[in-house]
């Protein structure tokens, strides 16, 4: 069965020495929604930018389907995986949200119509349509969460990858990405340390910690065992606990 | 909340309606001849004002408003209104004081063009959002890095201001007043701190637009060219003034 991402041995140095990753193995299937959970500092915003080659890999592959990321494909491997940015201000850098949407697209060279029915479609799905025309930082935080959302979706990519996508969201804002989220029919990637948004959206986990995968296997059972998470730095909220009951029906 | 910057006011005007880029180039031409009507006759800045006048009614902005911005103005004015007493020449006596004649004519031509001219840029941007006029420039063929300089300083002003305001905000609430020049250190370091923030922001606003297939050239607005109808309607203007400015002249 073909993969959607395949990483082999991945190694990656930062120029200063850290050894940010060391050896990471991972295949994720077309259409699944995984959760890559680590500590802060584990090389999980490394990860994601291999994903795209933003970084290459010095050590072992990536693909994308068939794809190798590399230097003479990039521009195919940008349109067919999608990052989302931690920080909305970062990624929304244009004067208003539609023509934010629209910079994706319109680096692909799309005729003027297919970009319109693009942008359309990827705020709609957002559910941003009636604020298209206003500019990105007159919009919540919530909002502008999800208008960063839609500018990578207008790419049409393959893979999503989302770099802490719950953070510094309020509850509301954080169930509406998370219907958004629930919605879309693309492979998903998702960064994170919020261990119930794992639960909620990606039926299956890994954990990063010290440049490698650690675990991997269906969230729920992950997240049952409580010395495994320990381990790795990572601890379910107060007052909050995953069932073994829950683990072994598999949700 | 607006969504606007803060000089636009939404309307459905002609002025509105304009593209951007034929209002830029009317303005400029329209301001280009109002500095060259002759100062001494005075008819032909009545009837620049009279025109002014109309265009602000078309497009529906208050009275009030438009003469609060045009308080910008108040500094020259101020220098206008010293011409009289330090420029040389003939001198004539108002209500006693000995005023230079050609100082005069200066302080009118320069309160006379400053305030056709800046009621003319106050028309264009409250008729005018900030987007729009980006985009005009760009249609325009002005240098696209200086389009996207400006496009990222409108996009960014807010965000660096806010930390800005953070970081004095977490300052002062450690107790730190900025009193004296012993503190300046202290602030020139928060700058410093600001300027590497914005620095990094910057390499990962790259980051974001690289994973969105940016290969150094700003993908071109939606915004279509300019019909002949609207560049005519436009320029009726400058053209207008141009030929007040001649008639003056001759």
């Amino acid at each position: 069965m073909n993969h959607a991402v395949t990483i082999e041995g991945l190694g990656f140095r930062y120029p200063d020495g850290h050894r940010a990753l060391d050896g990471v193995d991972l295949r994720v299937h077309p259409g699944e929604r995984v959760a890559v959970l680590g500590p802060n500092g584990a090389g999980k915003t490394t990860l994601a930018l291999h994903l795209n080659g933003v970084l290459q890999a010095s050590e072992g592959s990536v693909q994308i389907g068939q794809t190798p990321v590399g230097r003479a494909n990039l521009k195919e491997i940008r349109r067919r995986v999608g990052i989302v940015f931690q920080d909305p201000d970062d990624q929304l850098f244009m004067p208003t949200v539609r023509d934010d949407v629209a910079f994706g697209p319109r680096n692909l060279g799309l005729d003027r119509d297919e970009v319109a029915a693009r942008v359309a479609a990827a705020l709609d799905k957002v559910r941003l349509s009636d604020v298209a025309d206003r500019a990105p930082h007159h919009l919540s935080f919530g909002q502008r969460r999800r208008a960063a959302v839609a500018t990578v979706l207008a790419m049409d990519p393959e893979v999503l990858v989302l770099d802490e996508p719950s953070s510094n969201l309020d509850p509301a804002a954080r169930r509406e990405l998370a219907e958004v989220l629930l919605e879309l029919d693309v492979t998903v990637l998702m960064i994170t340390h919020d261990l119930p948004y794992a639960l909620q959206l990606c039926p299956r986990s890994v954990i990063l910690a010290d440049g490698r995968i650690q675990a991997d296997g269906p969230t729920a059972e992950l997240l049952a065992d409580e010395p495994l998470l320990a381990r790795h730095r990572l601890e379910l909220p107060y007052g909050f606990a995953v069932s073994q009951t829950r683990a072994s029906s598999g949700s | 909340m607006s969504g606007h910057h803060g000089l636009y006011r939404p309307g459905s005007s002609v002025l509105h309606r304009l593209p951007a880029q034929v209002k830029l180039v009317a303005a400029l031409l329209a301001v280009l001849a109002v500095v060259a009507a002759p100062r001494h006759q005075i008819w032909v800045f009545g009837c620049f004002a009279a025109v002014v006048g109309v265009l602000v009614a078309t497009a529906g902005i208050p009275p009030r408003l438009m003469a609060r911005r045009l308080l910008i103005e108040v500094p020259f004015l101020g220098f206008a209104l010293l011409l009289p007493f330090v420029a040389q020449g003939e001198r004539t006596e108002v209500l006693g004081l000995p005023l230079s004649i050609e100082g005069l004519w200066s302080a009118w031509e320069l309160i006379a063009t400053a305030t056709v001219g800046l009621s003319l840029s106050v028309l264009l941007a409250s008729t005018t959002s900030l987007p729009e006029i980006l985009n005009g420039l760009q249609r325009l063929r002005l240098p696209a890095l200086l389009v996207q300089i400006m496009s990222f300083m409108v996009r960014y002003t807010d965000v660096v201001a806010g930390e800005l305001r953070r970081m004095r905000i977490a300052r002062e609430s450690r107790g730190f007043e900025a009193r004296d020049i012993r503190q300046w250190p202290i602030v020139a370091r928060g700058a410093g701190t600001l300027f590497v923030r914005c620095f990094e922001r910057g390499e990962r606003v790259h980051l974001a637009m690289l994973a969105r297939g940016y290969e150094g050239r700003m993908p071109m607005g939606d915004a279509s060219g300019a019909p002949w109808s609207a560049w005519a309607t436009g320029l009726s203007l400058p053209v207008l003034f141009g030929l007040l400015a001649l008639t003056a002249r001759a």
